[in-house]
């Protein structure tokens, strides 16, 4: 009898604290949420928002973990690597004097402004195309890589290019990304299925879900390294010119993005990580 | 199918890390439901006033809606009125919340389902309403309650599959990870996978069954 | 709270709407056709019938839904016979629910008295037939309840349905989201239409058991 009241007063007494934790971190939140709700971070612009990262001592940047050439979460070293990751360090670098002083989070088309602007990263460096409808959501760094839309087919297929699909094609994509969205205006009636992340997406191509998969032709080329039945087919029909994306209003670090970006360039750092990746220099 | 590559011992590293994350997020998580459901469900069955009718609403809303679409929520949707949970956490929260509202309807029905001649001479007896559910009431109603608590925790560890929405890296999501980089190993892991969740459920009710025989 | 975002996008919603009502439909065909042929196995006098239908329901019951929803997408098409999202996943759910709904049937059939089976067979109808015209048809109207609850589970589940580009109601979710970048909102209206679906099930299945519980 008596081992089971003990039991449940420290059942209780847990239950309370976990209570009690859920209701002040709800009122916290709440409060704080009156003033960002609709200009995102607006009294944290200025010199605040590096000031913070200063005073963290580390770079909090969203990256995909399912890109290769990009950002890739290699499952034996449990490394993410890739050009967004080089680029990353960079920036860390630039601001903070260490390129190890960078944590890296998973992101996917379709999480990483939430995550942007609910302040869990500083930046996404994801392979993000510079949009007109994106930049009333976020701001872009100078655009520090030129991509292009293309599609990924299986080797002998014959889809060459965009003009072989047709209304009773299936293409796959990602959700959030701007490929989706072109591909329906550029093939009226096209059917589009789209998925989490790319990874997912380039599974189900593998399984024969589609003709052909859709986005950057720089994404598709890592894809088609990584299984050589594949192949990009056509030219790129699109311009994708990706930025760096940080909360609305936090301009002092997009000029320390593009300080970076200017620094990479005129030292032609930038051109050795554009070839260590996608293996030839840019304009090529 | 390429087993041998499938199983190599890089990927299976990389899927233990992924189970690890998924049984202590289905640990927290099953504590946590374990107590507020308990503690909603006794409301609920002492109709307290006020209270109860709340937990009510409350309970029906969340059993009936789809968990995936409650993780996602508390991921994406909360912080746009200021509410910021870290990947763990709201998953951990999510499933809490979901499996919570599922207990209380366990840990009321087995409380209900008491006899109530029993609660009468218990009373009559001269215990209190408190002590007669300290000391009559909840003894027996855990006990029925066992078998559906643990096929209820059974559930949660397979729910946490559920997350891959969110990308936590939990042991489904770093399959996915680990197909990607050879479509060969997609029916040979899927298969390892399988027998991982299998075991791991099959180990929870061989407990529970050994915990029923004992208290019978 | 936006209410042009449902109004908006209300065709869209709709559709996934259209779609999770249709999954989950033929679904619960599915897993009760099934569900009661694995009941059957399960207290068949042949032994090896026995042990499969065991296996089947003990196995599939301990891994996630996910997991069966890929093996149905992944698998297939390894045979070189791909089945959409769509297709792969209304059969995971049906092949999923229906280890639930086996377990249900089978404890409707043993709560039928021995002796309905005993006469039945003295009067000369095989085992298939007094199962058939006899015992089933009673144990149904016992099962209905615990059956409506797996078709409110079958709604909500259908939800994993977006993982594999499915075109149910979270799959359009997502893609409402992707344009208005609201997921607060986009998410509510969402909840909405589930409960829309799951609310008035579950009242349903309270009465019908209130029912039951009058008349036994």
């Amino acid at each position: 009898m008596k081992k089971r009241w003990r039991l449940i007063s420290i059942a209780a007494v847990c239950a309370l604290a976990v209570l009690a934790g859920c209701a002040s971190n709800g009122a916290g939140g709440n409060a704080a949420g009156n003033g960002g709700n609709a200009t995102p971070a607006a009294g944290e612009s200025g010199s605040g928002a590096l000031g913070k990262i200063k005073d963290r001592g580390k770079l909090v940047v969203g990256v995909k973990y399912d890109t290769k050439l990009f950002g890739l979460k290699d499952p034996a070293s449990g490394n993410v690597e890739g050009f967004d990751i080089d680029i990353s360090k960079a920036i860390a670098k630039h601001i903070l004097g260490d390129e190890n002083a960078l944590e890296l989070k998973e992101v996917t088309s379709k999480t990483r402004i939430p995550m942007l602007n609910n302040g869990e990263i500083d930046m996404i460096v994801a392979t993000m195309t510079i949009t007109e409808e994106r930049k009333k959501e976020v701001d872009f760094s100078d655009v520090y890589f030129q991509a292009g839309q293309s599609l990924l087919v299986k080797k002998g297929s014959p889809i060459t290019g965009i003009e072989s699909l047709t209304a009773d094609s299936t293409v796959l994509g990602s959700k959030g990304s701007t490929s989706v969205k072109n591909i329906r205006e550029k093939v009226d009636g096209i059917k589009v299925l789209e998925f989490d992340n790319y990874q997912d997406a380039f599974n189900a191509l593998k399984a024969g879900q589609g003709d052909a998969l859709t986005t950057d032709d720089s994404i598709l080329y890592g894809m088609a390294a990584q299984d050589t039945n594949y192949e990009v087919v056509g030219k790129p029909f699109t311009d994708e010119p990706y930025g760096i994306a940080v909360q609305k209003g936090n301009s002092d670090i997009v000029q320390a993005i593009n300080d970076t970006l200017k620094e990479l360039h005129d030292s032609g750092e930038y051109d050795q990580i554009y070839e260590k990746w996608i293996g030839k220099k840019p304009g090529e | 199918m390429d087993f041998a590559g499938a199983y190599s011992a890089e990927n299976l590293r990389f899927l233990a890390d992924g189970l690890y994350v998924t049984l202590i997020v289905a640990g927290a998580s099953i504590v946590l439901s374990f107590l507020i459901g308990c503690i909603v469900g006794v409301i609920r069955y002492t109709r307290l006033p006020v209270l109860s009718p709340i937990m009510l609403v409350g309970v029906e809303l969340i059993r009936n809606l789809p968990l995936l679409l409650i993780i996602f929520f508390m991921r994406f949707a909360l912080p746009e009125v200021g509410i910021k949970l870290g990947l763990v956490a709201a998953t951990i929260t999510g499933l809490t919340i979901f499996e919570a509202a599922m207990i209380a309807e366990i840990v009321r029905g087995g409380l209900a389902s008491i006899d109530k001649g029993q609660i009468e001479a218990a009373r009559s007896s001269g215990l209190s309403a408190m002590q007669t559910l300290w000391h009559i009431v909840l003894p027996q109603g855990l006990r029925r309650m066992v078998p559906p608590l643990v096929s209820q925790f059974i559930s949660l560890l397979k729910d946490t599959s559920l997350a891959v929405v969110i990308s936590l890296p939990e042991l489904m999501h770093h399959a996915g990870i680990v197909i990607g980089h050879g479509y060969t190993y997609t029916i040979p892991i899927l298969l390892l996978v399988a027998v991982i969740y299998f075991s791991v459920n099959f180990v929870l009710s061989v407990i529970s069954r050994r915990l029923e025989t004992r208290h019978a | 709270m936006d209410f042009t975002i449902l109004t908006d996008y209300f065709d869209v919603y709709l559709e996934g709407f259209r779609g999770t009502v249709l999954s989950s439909l033929l679904a619960l065909i599915g897993s009760f056709v099934l569900g009661a042929l694995i009941a059957v196995f399960r207290i068949a006098p042949v032994r090896p019938l026995r042990w499969f239908g065991t296996g089947y329901v003990e196995f599939i019951r301990n891994i996630p839904l996910l997991l069966v929803v890929y093996m149905f997408y992944y698998g297939p098409s390894a045979l070189g016979l791909p089945l959409d999202g769509f297709t792969a996943g209304t059969i995971g759910l049906a092949v999923y629910t229906s280890s639930f709904i086996a377990e249900a049937i089978r404890a409707g059939i043993l709560a039928i008295p021995k002796g309905q089976t005993e006469a039945a067979r003295s009067s000369g109808l095989s085992y298939a037939q007094t199962m058939i015209h006899i015992i089933l048809p009673q144990a149904i109207k016992l099962v209905i309840p615990p059956l409506g609850n797996q078709f409110i589970n079958l709604i909500k589940n259908s939800s994993v349905l977006t993982i594999v580009a499915g075109l149910d109601l979270m799959y359009f979710a997502d893609i409402v989201n992707a344009d208005t970048y609201r997921t607060f909102d986009t998410y509510i209206f969402v909840a909405l239409f589930y409960l829309a679906l799951t609310l008035p099930l579950s009242y349903g299945v309270r009465v019908w058991e209130r029912r039951l519980e009058r008349k036994y």
